[in-house]
Parts: structure tokens; sequence; C-alpha cells
């Protein structure tokens, strides 16, 4: 069963379209990624999916409720963890749960168990009672992870889940993201411009560039459509003719005295390819990651354009503010 | 029932803030007590209107002083929320528009309320001591006084939130609130008498809502108005009524 199903939905703002006929389908119990450099149109998405924006054309369900017409039922369905931080960080953590509890009208005993195993889940049990601005980064992600679980929705959207976060938190933050697909068997949507996080968490996912989606499957899938190994070969008087004339080579990309190869089977003809090459200096093989993909299909990198400061970093700077 | 219990999350969230926030109360209440002893004092040594000392005359404009002022900088929290994505934690919670300006609301007029009842209170002091004379505070006239006071923080914390919900940033959100507030202040009749004031002013004064709250309150305190205290309560019962709803609408309207 699809639990979000969007129909043609665009986002059109004075003279950027943002987000292009989008059509998705995506499973109940998928963890379901959509991959994009910054501006690409993720963010835009979640909006309208989130009811937050109303979409220009088109329209989605979301757990069969239509975002344009129903957002009152739609917003009961669906849990959100924001780019930017949503707690305030004079309440402590229990108190920022308790707030979420009023908002989404919860009866209070089942809140209040319900609150007790959504810390327990991300484990923050012990430092219920802090105030919100005591808490490292990682530590505020996961309290608000916990608060878009709290109310039982079918989908939980994170957007940009990681940014900013140290290498050990983001690992941790992972950690938790798979543990409570198993757990609480929902839907999740992640929103990521980074790839090893996409690969690691999502089971299938789409890469939108320029608010279209480019390409979509697994991340197996992906890498197989790529078509090969990928062979970096440094040489002196690179033969590139030659190379190009294998019928296991698909593609041949050249910089400076640097050559990609795209090779099928590189374990046969890998001898052939460095005997042909001429003077090698050093050669590189790996199988292609979601990097290599969204490039062959963008014809750039998804780090040209990252975004602007990080989730940890706006977390500070609001700090002294309230 | 789902809105009522979200308008008392945001109550909740402004109260606890508050309360935790402590110099927030002690420069809001030390500022209006500058005013009283310093202007107040001073000019009270050579001033008297209507036969009452300076300092006494403008106690009542100086509690309006200290409501309008810190209620309409409430609506920066608006702003701030904005800044950081909390605002989207609550605009996508499933309760109405009107509830979330309502919560707002109430939970901003709470802060302004404990503002006013320790204003009132070290009036009271101030007056058994002897500092501050003439000025009768009671349980009926501190009861009424507080309606007063009410209506105008409440009118007040909706304007606040109708600029902050239109504002971007912070720093425009004080340009254009000080820019609202210091006509509303000055010229309302707050630290003079509006009874001979020259042609050209008086229709300026007359048109200001906050004219009718330190007339209706000085009435109230110290027994000196110049219309009807019914009148003055319609006035500013009707500015409230206005930027409630106005706020509405600009909540309905607000994009993130």
């Amino acid at each position: 069963m699809n639990v979000i199903d969007t129909r043609n939905l665009t986002k059109k703002y004075k003279e950027v379209t943002a987000v292009d006929d989008l059509t998705l389908q995506i499973k109940e119990g998928e963890i379901f990624g959509l991959l994009g450099p910054n501006g690409a149109g993720k963010t835009t998405t979640l909006l309208m999916l989130t009811t937050l924006r109303k979409p220009t054309s088109g329209t989605a369900t979301i757990n069969n409720f239509d975002i344009v017409r129903q957002p009152d039922k739609v917003r009961k369905s669906i849990g959100i963890v924001f780019q930017d931080p949503s707690s305030d960080e004079v309440l402590t953590g229990y108190e920022n749960l308790k707030l979420h509890r009023w908002l989404y009208g919860m009866p209070g005993d089942l809140a209040e168990r319900r609150i007790k195993e959504v810390l327990e889940l991300v484990d923050l049990t012990k430092r219920k009672n802090d105030l919100v601005k005591k808490y490292s980064g990682g530590m505020r992600r996961r309290l608000e992870i916990a608060r878009g679980l709290m109310h039982h929705p079918k989908v939980l959207f994170l957007d940009e889940p990681t940014l900013g976060l140290d290498p050990q938190a983001r690992g941790h933050i992972w950690g938790y993201i798979k543990k409570l697909a198993q757990e609480e068997k929902i839907t999740i949507v992640i929103t990521t411009h980074y790839m090893d996080e996409a690969d690691n968490l999502c089971g299938r996912l789409a890469i939108i560039d320029e608010g279209k989606i480019i390409v979509s499957g697994s991340p197996g899938e992906l890498k197989k459509k790529f078509g090969g190994d990928i062979v970096r070969l440094k040489a002196k008087n690179l033969n590139i003719g030659a190379l190009k004339k294998l019928n296991y080579v698909n593609k041949v990309e050249k910089r400076d005295d640097e050559v990609s190869l795209t090779v099928k089977d590189t374990n046969e003809h890998l001898q052939e390819i460095l005997m042909l090459a001429g003077k090698v200096e050093s050669v590189e093989v790996h199988s292609p990651t979601l990097d290599d993909v969204f490039i062959h299909y963008t014809g750039r990198t998804i780090r040209e354009g990252a975004p602007e400061g990080g989730w940890a970093q706006k977390a500070m700077a609001f700090k002294t503010k309230r | 029932m789902n809105n009522l219990k979200g308008i008392y999350a945001l109550w909740y969230r402004e109260f606890k803030v508050f309360i935790r926030e402590k110099s927030r109360l002690g420069f809001s209440v030390i500022n209006p007590l500058v005013w009283l002893l310093v202007v107040g004092g001073g000019l009270g040594s050579v001033v008297s209107f209507d036969g009452v000392n300076y300092r006494t005359f403008i106690y009542p404009g100086i509690l309006i002083q200290s409501v309008i002022f810190s209620s309409i900088f409430f609506g920066v929290y608006i702003v701030l929320d904005k800044k950081i994505d909390f605002m989207k934690e609550v605009l996508v919670a499933p309760i109405s528009r009107t509830a979330m300006f309502v919560g707002k609301v109430v939970g901003g007029s709470t802060d302004a309320l404990i503002e006013i009842v320790t204003l009132l209170v070290i009036g009271f002091i101030l007056e058994s001591t002897g500092i501050l004379t003439g000025v009768s505070i009671n349980f009926v006239s501190g009861i009424v006084s507080l309606g007063f006071l009410l209506s105008t923080t409440v009118a007040m914390v909706s304007l606040g939130l109708i600029i902050g919900s239109q504002m971007e940033s912070t720093e425009g959100f004080q340009l254009v609130a000080s820019f609202l507030l210091f006509p509303l202040f000055f010229l309302s009749g707050a630290l003079f008498p509006i009874t001979n004031l020259p042609s050209w002013l008086s229709p300026v004064v007359f048109c200001n809502p906050i004219t009718y709250s330190v007339d209706g309150l000085r009435g109230i305190l110290i027994g000196i108005s110049k219309f009807n205290i019914g009148l003055d309560f319609a006035v500013i019962g009707t500015f409230a009524l206005i930027t409630i709803l106005i706020g509405t609408f600009a909540f309905k309207s607000m994009e993130v």
C-alpha cells in the first residue's frame, strides 16, 4: 500500500519552479530518501507534504488524506523533524514533549506513557529534566526525533537529520533511525545531501535536481545502473584512444593526466587495461558509490552548493538570543 | 477541545520561559520606577497639574507606558521562533491558527499581568509611605485598573504579534515597533494633561487609542479624567477587538 502518493506536485515561486511535476509513491514501512543538492527542491517538497506550503498545482495524499483538502487529518498522520532546531531551549526536554502532547491533544495517561517510551528509545531518560540549552546538538536532534514520534504518526519526515553534526553523533542518529524503523514500524522519509547517509539508511531513494526526479530505486539498483566499477588511472603518455576501443569500458573521462573509466567485470580486464594505458603511475579501483551515481546523472557533484551553516551552528547562534 | 489544549500549551511555554528569565521581570519593573522617581521627581518639584503633584500625575501614564512597551515587544518572540524552526513545529500541529494566536496573546498578557500587579503593589507601597501622594489604590480601584491595563495589554500584544508575524528579522521588528510606540506613548497624555492642548495637537491625541487608556486609568487612580470612564473603556476595548481580528487574520496568512 502506498502511504504517500504525489501526483504532479508542483510549486512555483515568482520565477523559479522549485518542485516540478513530482510524481512519487512511497510504500508503507519504507525508509525513503530524497537526495539532492541544496536548492534541489527537497525541503519545498517536504513543506508541501507536511501542509506548511500549498502546492501551485497537483496534490498528494498521505495516509489517504489529501494534503490540500484535508490538512488537519494529514497533520495528525505525520511527525516531522525540521532542519533547524525546533525545540524551546529554555524548557527542559520533558517540558518540550509535554508541549507537543497538548498541541496534538493527547490524553494524559497515554501521553505520559508514550513520553517515557520515546525518551527511552532515544536514550534521553536521564537528561529529561535538563534544560535543552544544556544539550549537545546530537541530543537536541534526538529529542526532536522522539517528539516527532510521540503521537504515533504513520509517516515520520526527517529533514537533513544529521546536518552539522560531528561524525560520531551522525553515527548515533543513524542507529536511532534504524532502531525506530524496526520498533515503531512506521514509514520514514529522509531528505539529505549526504550520499553515505542515504546509502546507509534508505531502502529506496530518489535523486532530485532542479525540482525533478532524475532517477529512483534502491541504492543497490542505482549503483548497478551505473554499469561497472570505477578505475582511476594516472599515467604518463596516456593512451586514451586504445582504452576507448575496449568494449567492456563504458565511459572514459579525462582530467589532466588522470583518467576515470567505468569498467564491467574489472577483475578479468584490469590486466589488459594496465597494459594498454601507457606508463601507469597509480591505479585505484572502487565500486560505484551514490556520489558517482549522482555525478553520472547530474553531471556535477552534490557538494557544489552545500547548505549554508549547519544545524548545530544555528543552534549555537540562537542560544543567546532568547 | 484540541484547540483549547493547544492554547494551554502555548501559554504554558510563555509562562515557563517568563519565570525562568527573571531578569525580564526585573527590568520591566525598574524602568518605570526610574521614570516615576527621576522624571516625576525632577519635574515634580516645579510642576503640578490639576492640584496634584507631577509625580502622582504621571503614575497612571507610567503604568500604561510600561505595559505598552513590554506588550508590543513580546511580538519579537514570534520573529525568533521563525528564525529557528520552532514556529514550524507549532504551525504543523493540528490546531487552528486562531488558537495559535489566542495562545500567544494569553501568554504575552500573562507576562504583562505579572508586571502590572507588581507595579500596582509598588504604587501602593509608595503611597503608604508617602512618596506618592493622592493615589488611591484599594481593592476596587485595583480591580478596575487591572481591567483597563489588561485590555490595553491584549491590544498591544496583538499589535506586536501582527508586526512579528510579518517580519523576517528582529532588527526590522524593533524598527517598526519603536516607530509605532513613540507616538502612541508621547501623544497619549501620559506625561501631560490633555485638556488645553494646542489645536493642531489635540486631534492627533484624541485619535490615539492609548489616550483613553491613560485617561481612564488616571480617572480611577487619581480622580482626574477628561472623558467618561465608560467611553474610555469602550474605546480601548474596541481597539483590542480590532487588533485581535487583524492578528487572527495575520496569523492565517503567515507562511514559513
